[in-house]
């Protein structure tokens, strides 16, 4: 799977980052964590407020910093 | 002394706190009343203070603010225009919870939408200007008619800021790419538990964010407050010099800080006869506008208008400056 963080490279996007790592290395799946920083992009997915979370082109969460254990209910 | 001033200088101000600190101080050995003294218990007394009401305000504001994610102000404000709706984006930018880095996807968000600049700029202006916190930290370091004042004008720069933007016509000076952004995306609803865990949440992340700020913005406060003479300071920055009001401005522009850290040293400023004016024109400038916010800025929108923002809202602080020097003794 294929699990993009939207933001602009602040520090809740790299928390966010790493949950999600520790989230996928838990659930034993292999997952490819994608740092998404341009503005259009973020834009194309409807975001408003970063951190967003994506897993597999499907925007699960806006504006907050998942735990790896919320994150892990999602994939 | 009545019931509400005894509790808001007990509660708000924490003038307990004060004399407690001092009489530590004293119990160390050091003399509250000197130099050294003096130094530290204004900067204990200043950091346990705004750490508490920091902590406490988050976490009631931002309970608040879950009711108003940025989905839901969009939908508001959709399909409005007119000085109606440069107000009411005014007052909700005081509201949506706001963070720096979010300000340009909400940006593309609300231009995608076909809200109009003038309603955007009004809100982008407000959002980080006039914030629940920082108005209940003023009432506790000034008073009341200070903080209300404070958000007075700062809806004020917001509302007019935006209009002039909406009429100088400058819709085409936005990127290309923003106006083929999909509009999309509801805002989830939130049950209570989600809503106090979320205020929890920003509460611990804001004061992990801006610790920093608050501790080099107490640090400079306590060196105004006892070792720079207050000769020197009202010589540079007195109200009674016409330049107070632009330098401050020119400093506080590419600064970039929280309201936060920013207090502490407008409370010192005050205490040494620098004008209330003075003092809000570098508090705005510190927070409406910092030079990492312009860069990002500039990214979705094209130079003229990045001018023409920077200049608006410049103006609006250069007069809210002046204006309020020349009327401060009605507050203090």
């Amino acid at each position: 799977m294929i699990i993009k963080i939207l933001g602009s490279g602040c520090k809740k996007c790299v928390a966010l980052g790493e949950n999600a790592k520790a989230a996928a290395a838990a659930a034993g799946k292999q997952a490819e964590i994608v740092k998404v920083t341009d503005f259009a992009e973020i834009a194309a997915y409807g975001v408003m407020s970063t951190p967003g979370l994506v897993i597999d082109e499907k925007v699960v969460s806006t504006g907050k910093v998942l735990t790896a254990d919320e994150i892990g209910k999602l994939i | 002394m009545s019931v509400f001033g005894w509790l808001n200088d007990q509660v708000l101000r924490m003038t307990w706190l004060n004399d407690l600190v001092g009489a530590g101080v004293a119990a160390i050995g050091l003399d509250p009343a000197s130099r050294i003294g003096g130094s530290v218990q204004f900067f204990v007394y200043d950091v346990i203070k705004i750490f508490i009401l920091l902590s406490v305000l988050i976490f009631a504001i931002s309970y608040v603010q879950s009711h108003f994610p940025p989905e839901r102000t969009r939908a508001m404000l959709g399909g409005r225009s007119g000085l109606g709706a440069n107000t009411l984006a005014a007052l909700l930018g005081t509201l949506t919870p706001f963070c720096s880095c979010s300000s340009i996807p909400l940006f593309i968000g609300f231009t995608a939408a076909g809200l109009p600049l003038a309603v955007t700029f009004s809100f982008l202006i407000s959002s980080p200007l006039v914030d629940l916190a920082s108005v209940i930290l003023l009432a506790s370091i000034f008073n009341w008619p200070i903080a209300l004042a404070y958000v007075v004008v700062g809806l004020l720069v917001a509302i007019v800021g935006g209009t002039i933007i909406g009429r100088l016509g400058m819709e085409g000076q936005v990127a290309e790419f923003v106006r083929t952004v999909p509009v999309s995306g509801e805002a989830a609803t939130m049950t209570r538990g989600e809503r106090l865990a979320y205020a929890r949440d920003q509460a611990v992340e804001i004061v992990h964010r801006v610790w920093p700020y608050v501790l080099v913005g107490v640090g400079i406060g306590a060196a105004i407050h006892n070792w720079v003479p207050a000769d020197v300071i009202s010589g540079l920055l007195g109200q009674d010099k016409w330049w107070s009001v632009p330098v401050a401005v020119l400093v506080g522009i590419p600064m970039y800080a929280d309201i936060f850290g920013t207090l502490p040293i407008a409370e010192a400023l005050v205490g040494k006869g620098v004008g209330l004016g003075t003092v809000l024109a570098f508090m705005m400038a510190v927070t409406a506008l910092s030079l990492p916010s312009l860069i990002l800025l500039k990214r979705v929108v094209k130079m003229p208008l990045l001018v023409t923002f920077t200049g608006v809202v410049t103006l609006g602080i250069l007069s809210i400056g002046l204006i309020f020097n020349a009327i401060s003794n009605w507050f203090i």
